[in-house]
């Protein structure tokens, strides 16, 4: 398949390994230590097991699975209000699809369309305004989530709806930025990261500007990387790279898809119809300043909080969980105290089990197992 | 309805009123003459042949008959429920008659006589049972099966969508023959007859959910007389099971598992279309777990590896078969997959349907 096989070759992949293995050990003599660098975004995460990544990069490297999946961040009292709102008569709820799995304190969305409420999968928010159109006796609510990725294409559905006076749909809005979380990582005091593999897809909309921070006042290398895997090794090659001359800035791996200054015709429609929430809680996290955007009040009739009653009602993560050590980098999937017996893809008690992109769900699903070889081999 | 496919039955023949109403209604499940009409109309025209007659409550076989394909009965049932009733490359009557089919043949049975029972729902229009009819008269025909029983319900609008078919089918075991999933060494070969998961990818194509230029066939097929080709072949197959529901990657599971190997499976070797890649990349899915309608996974000893694959190459539904992983002694019930890309990963069973990733 054209544009997306030479990004899988093999050959490619040995030569940048062997490049991989002698930056790595030059930076291990820097810093005396394994570098623990993490992937931000779901996609990464799925691309590492898909082509089984981890095991071929030497022992001196550890990926840290980062938060950037917004399906399994999504706290248990949103997905709550979602349900309560799809249960509502009259109303058909559009969402993507594996939005449907995540579990809400009492049940998901895949549970509630079994009990009878009118649940849609849609691949677009533009469907969500068709179903809209198609069915004007009805209320459409999309459940709008993602990060900066999804949000211009929620915003300019918005948009639509305003310019062609759409009554009857709204949109729950869940979506979320990423800057904010990763400087809540790095705040952390139990951080054990040394850099990070930036949101590809995030970046094309935002630019490279808003991570220069991580490097200037953290000292942590950025390199925004492409989903395939010859991108994801080209771009722990530049992080390695970076902690090997003890440099750290952010760089761009994936310009073939990001442009420096990111979109800004996408940044116009997000900062027209959202506008930032004080507060966004996460699953595993737990709230984050500015983390989360609403619609501003000038596009009130299409919030379908502002629409509908929903409960709002915070619900605490299970006990046991332990996503939030999971995701700053201090345990690994394995070392959760639940991986595996209580949490499970079929019973997700915590965030990162939800979806395929979780760090957990991933592990579970292609990851070694008790009774495997050792987990990593030195290719290098 | 039934249709006797006892030879001895007399063969009179009720008289048979052609239905002229565009949709089917109420009064066609009703009992009385109109679902006589309809079932005579629709679905036994078309099954019609000399060993049928419509008059008993339940079809009769001779056991002698039976008896001279095999020492053992093999007996199989199933639904089908698809949407759109028809797509690219079949329709749901098709699916109905290969499904039960092929579930008898990967047995090592010779299927013989199948059920057709339907569940229409009010509305549903003649034309089209009368295709879906026509598509399973040609397809048993293809089979060389004999569709000899049957039952017709209708149901209100809404209670089911369109049509529900169900096929149950009896089909006898060639004696000495015995596959199954627990045979598997290390060392035997894991072999596919051909492309896989075009069967799904047809299915999510022809919903329309995504406008794709070149629309993908399914690979809908009765799989009887290549197994038969195979089975004469390599008398030491050891298992075969058609990769529907859940794709090649949960056979392979079970087939570990129930075996208690471990099965590599080597990416390069698993062959996919390529537009089934391009559609399984852009909707986040993995083609591994696609539904088949025309594929089997077959598990035979290494040294009767190139005679297994001659055999299935020479039939028409075997051309792209190829051995597509090896069985190990790996961690028993593990399925490994070495990438492309050098890696190695679990193919593990899905946890539920394979839904479509955000980003």
């Amino acid at each position: 398949m054209r544009f997306v096989d030479e990004f899988r070759d093999a050959d490619k992949a040995k030569a940048l390994l062997a490049e991989i293995g002698t930056v790595a050990a030059k930076a291990a003599d820097r810093m005396g230590r394994p570098a623990n660098i993490m992937e931000v975004c779901g996609g990464h995460t799925h691309s590492i097991f898909r082509y089984g990544i981890g095991d071929l990069l030497p022992k001196s490297i550890e990926l840290v699975h980062g938060p950037g999946c917004p399906v399994c961040v999504l706290p248990m009292g949103r997905v709550d209000d979602c349900v309560a709102i799809a249960e509502q008569p009259g109303v058909i709820f559009a969402t993507f699809g594996d939005a449907m799995r995540v579990p809400g304190s009492k049940k998901s969305l895949l549970q509630a369309k079994a009990e009878g409420s009118d649940i849609r999968m849609v691949y677009s928010p533009l469907d969500a305004l068709a179903l809209a159109r198609a069915n004007p006796d009805r209320e459409v609510v999309f459940f709008g989530l993602g990060f900066e990725t999804t949000m211009p294409s929620t915003a300019m559905t918005v948009l639509q709806a305003a310019a062609d006076g759409t009554k009857n749909f709204s949109l729950i809005c869940n979506h979320i930025t990423i800057i904010p979380t990763m400087k809540a990582i790095l705040d952390d005091p139990g951080l054990q990261l040394d850099g990070f593999l930036g949101p590809g897809h995030v970046t094309m909309v935002i630019g490279l500007e808003p991570y220069e921070f991580i490097g200037a006042t953290y000292n942590k290398p950025v390199v925004i990387a492409g989903f395939e895997p010859l991108d994801v090794l080209q771009s722990v090659w530049m992080v390695m790279q970076q902690l090997s001359q003890g440099r750290a800035v952010i760089e761009n791996q994936y310009g073939r898809i990001v442009p420096k200054g990111g979109n800004p015709v996408a940044r116009d429609a997000i900062t027209r119809v959202f506008e930032l929430r004080d507060f966004f809680e996460w699953r595993g996290l737990g709230s984050i300043e500015h983390s989360g955007v609403k619609m501003r009040a000038a596009y009130a009739q299409f919030d379908a909080e502002r629409r509908f009653s929903v409960p709002d009602v915070k619900v605490a993560d299970p006990e046991a969980c332990q996503c939030g050590d999971v995701l700053k980098g201090i345990i690994k999937p394995r070392q959760c105290r639940v991986f595996g017996t209580a949490c499970t893809p079929e019973t997700p008690l915590g965030a990162l089990m939800v979806s395929s992109e979780g760090a957990c769900a991933a592990y579970y699903q292609y990851g070694p197992r008790a009774g495997d070889e050792p987990e990593k081999a030195n290719a290098a | 309805m039934s249709l006797s496919g006892d030879k001895s039955a007399p063969t009179t023949r009720r008289k048979r009123d052609a239905i002229h109403l565009q949709r089917v209604t109420l009064a066609h499940g009703g009992g009385g003459k109109a679902m006589r009409d309809l079932v005579d109309d629709v679905f036994v025209s078309v099954f019609d042949n000399p060993d049928l007659a419509p008059l008993e409550d339940q079809a009769r076989f001779a056991l002698s008959a039976l008896a001279t394909h095999g020492d053992r009965l093999a007996f199989t049932s199933d639904s089908f429920v698809v949407d759109p009733l028809e797509f690219p490359g079949g329709d749901i009557g098709k699916l109905a008659i290969c499904g039960t089919v092929n579930d008898l043949a990967v047995g090592g049975a010779k299927p013989l006589y199948l059920s057709c029972s339907v569940i229409i729902e009010e509305g549903t229009e003649l034309a089209l049972l009368r295709r879906v009819a026509a598509s399973m008269a040609r397809t048993a025909a293809e089979a060389g099966v004999k569709v000899v029983t049957g039952d017709t319900k209708v149901v209100t609008r809404g209670a089911c969508d369109k049509l529900f078919i169900n096929t149950a089918g009896i089909g006898v075991i060639r004696t000495g023959l015995d596959l199954g999933c627990h045979r598997a060494e290390p060392g035997d070969l894991v072999i596919v007859n051909g492309l896989l998961g075009d069967h799904g990818a047809a299915i999510l194509g022809a919903r329309g959910d995504l406008a794709l230029s070149s629309p993908i066939e399914s690979d809908c097929a009765p799989l009887n007389g290549l197994i038969d080709g195979l089975i004469a072949a390599c008398p030491e197959t050891k298992f075969l099971r058609d990769a529907t529901r859940g794709g090649v990657a949960t056979v392979v599971n079970e087939i570990a598992e129930a075996s208690q190997v471990g099965i590599e499976l080597i990416d390069d070797a698993t062959p996919i279309r390529e537009e089934v890649r391009g559609f399984c990349e852009i909707l986040g899915l993995d083609p591994l777990y696609l539904a088949n309608e025309g594929r089997i996974v077959a598990v035979v000893p290494a040294a009767a590896g190139e005679r297994a694959l001659a055999a299935l190459k020479s039939h028409r539904y075997g051309q792209g078969a190829v051995v597509i992983g090896q069985v190990t002694r790996g961690p028993p019930g593990r399925v490994t997959m070495q990438t492309r890309f050098g890696g190695k990963r679990v193919v593990d069973m899905l946890i539920g349907e394979q839904l479509p990733r955000i980003c």
